[in-house]
């Protein structure tokens, strides 16, 4: 069975519907991009994803033993205060609550858990470093080990390399490469990067206001969806 | 130190030094968090309705805190709600509530004849206020804020630090945000008698902004404010036993100079 399954669904927004009967299906080991214009309705469908917006219709349901609520979430970086006063380990650490149900503080495992992946991510150096003085994609990296802190099966990426130098954007797409294929984690990202998502995804998931792409990334390539976009981005994809 | 003991041997010293000291703790430790959140106002809005409230529980003779605790949580809940209404900004909405409050107050005490002295003591706050029963509640309540902040300290830094992922990930956040408003409300309607409606607040923003210009993360920023803030109070009600000021002017005063000196170390560790 498939970990998420979206079935027909009406998203709206102040009942204004933002996406109509969108059916798609992620799969364990899917790594799933969904591209379109600002105002195609990405982050409402993530939203949907995360549960935090109910669909008006239609169904996404869970599958595989994936629970809602362990969904690893790595949300816009202008969605988080910058100037905020919270250390690396803090802001790692906060991931793993959705583990200790009513208990208050985090168990051993948890705290493993936390260790793991500043080791993974190559933060444990910046463990007690000030989160708002980190540079762009160590702060992403921070995320990211929140998110796979709270993540059992699925991560939720919502346009992680926006802003990002090169470099980091490159290091972050290999990171989640190896989530991905190494640690069989599944990936959603939303995303502006077209050629990144063509050479990093498994599956499209195209938005447009009036029509939508989903299949492969090889399927994308060869069909009439995808033309005009990726002429508009240099065509260097074959 | 002999002016501490002298101070002290009097019971309504002793009773404001014992609450002053808990409702410092309490604010001072929600004040990070609220202020945070850019919810600083909603401690001013509240005491704003906890003046209202003690005007009304006095014109009808009940006992201070029993009836205005109950109204001031209703209003943290108003106030909240507003808050997440895109309709009226948050800003507005607490503007609203308190000067609505205020007004009401006032016109409370002024029609019910008690006069300058009780309205003065409610804005500004008295240390005579205090009775033996008050004492004891007050302590009993801040105990429990106490307990409450500290057990739930990590999902309270959760929620304050970023919400949406905390909802997604499966905390109740919209009980977190409850919890914060009924906990300030306790608070503020708690130490308002000492420090006055218009003072209250500033127990609140004060020791979390100046801790905040030094310390950078969390857990440093919320212990140094708690710390901060007992050492302003203790130093500001000593001050105004020595010289006769008022209580709660003094203890803000203090607090105004805790954050010019912990603003200019700021700057001097920055270099």
């Amino acid at each position: 069975m498939a970990l998420i399954t979206c079935d027909n669904i009406t998203l709206s927004y102040d009942s204004r519907p933002i996406i109509s009967d969108l059916s798609f299906v992620v799969s364990q080991g899917d790594y799933l991009c969904i591209l379109g214009e600002n105002g195609a309705g990405k982050s409402t469908l993530m939203k949907g994803i995360l549960g935090l917006l109910k669909p008006t219709s239609g169904e996404i349901k869970y599958g595989d033993e994936l629970v809602q609520s362990e969904i690893g979430y790595l949300p816009q970086q202008s969605d988080i205060q910058r100037d905020f006063p919270a250390s690396v380990s803090e802001v790692v650490s906060s991931g793993c609550l959705n583990k200790c149900g009513i208990f208050p503080f985090l168990k051993k495992t948890q705290k493993e858990t936390v260790k793991k992946n500043m080791d993974f991510l190559g933060i444990t150096e910046l463990s007690h470093k000030c989160y708002q003085d980190l540079s762009g994609g160590q702060q992403q990296r921070v995320l990211l080990a929140r998110a796979l802190c709270a993540a059992g099966k699925l991560i939720v990426l919502d346009e992680p390399v926006a802003g990002l130098d090169p470099v980091a954007t490159n290091e972050l797409y290999a990171l989640i490469k190896t989530l991905n294929k190494k640690y069989n984690i599944s990936v959603i990202m939303v995303s502006h990067d077209i050629n990144g998502a063509i050479n990093n995804a498994t599956h499209i998931l195209h938005l447009e206001h009036n029509d939508m792409f989903y299949g492969t990334v090889k399927e994308y390539i060869t069909g009439e969806f995808s033309k005009k976009f990726l002429n508009i981005n240099g065509g260097n994809n074959k | 130190m002999n002016i501490f003991s002298l101070m002290m041997s009097y019971p309504f010293m002793m009773r404001a030094v014992v609450v002053g000291i808990l409702v410092s703790l309490c604010a001072s430790m929600l004040g990070v968090c609220l202020v945070l959140r850019k919810l600083s106002m909603i401690g001013d809005g509240l005491s704003h309705v906890g003046f209202g409230a003690l005007a009304i529980a006095s014109v009808l003779g009940f006992s201070p805190l029993e009836i205005t605790i109950p109204i001031v949580i209703a209003a943290a809940f108003l106030l909240l709600k507003l808050t997440e209404s895109s309709k009226i900004k948050g800003d507005s909405a607490i503007a609203i509530i308190s000067t609505g409050a205020l007004a009401l107050g006032v016109m409370i005490i002024s029609v019910s004849g008690n006069g300058n002295a009780d309205l003065n003591s409610y804005l500004f706050g008295s240390i005579l206020a205090m009775s033996n029963t008050d004492m004891i509640l007050s302590v009993v309540l801040s105990v429990v804020v106490l307990i409450l902040f500290n057990v739930f300290y990590n999902k309270i830094f959760a929620v304050t630090f970023d919400e949406e992922f905390a909802r997604a990930t499966g905390i109740n956040t919209e009980l977190f945000n409850i919890l914060i408003a009924v906990l300030t409300a306790v608070t503020i309607v708690i130490g308002m008698r000492m420090m006055g409606a218009m003072l209250i607040s500033s127990l609140i923003i004060f020791p979390a902004i100046s801790s905040m210009r030094i310390f950078k993360t969390f857990k440093p920023v919320t212990i140094c404010s708690a710390i901060l803030s007992v050492i302003c109070f203790m130093i500001g009600i000593t001050l105004s036993y020595i010289y006769a000021t008022p209580t709660g002017a003094s203890i803000v005063l203090v607090n105004i100079a805790a954050l010019l000196i912990f603003f200019i170390i700021g700057k001097i560790l920055k270099k």
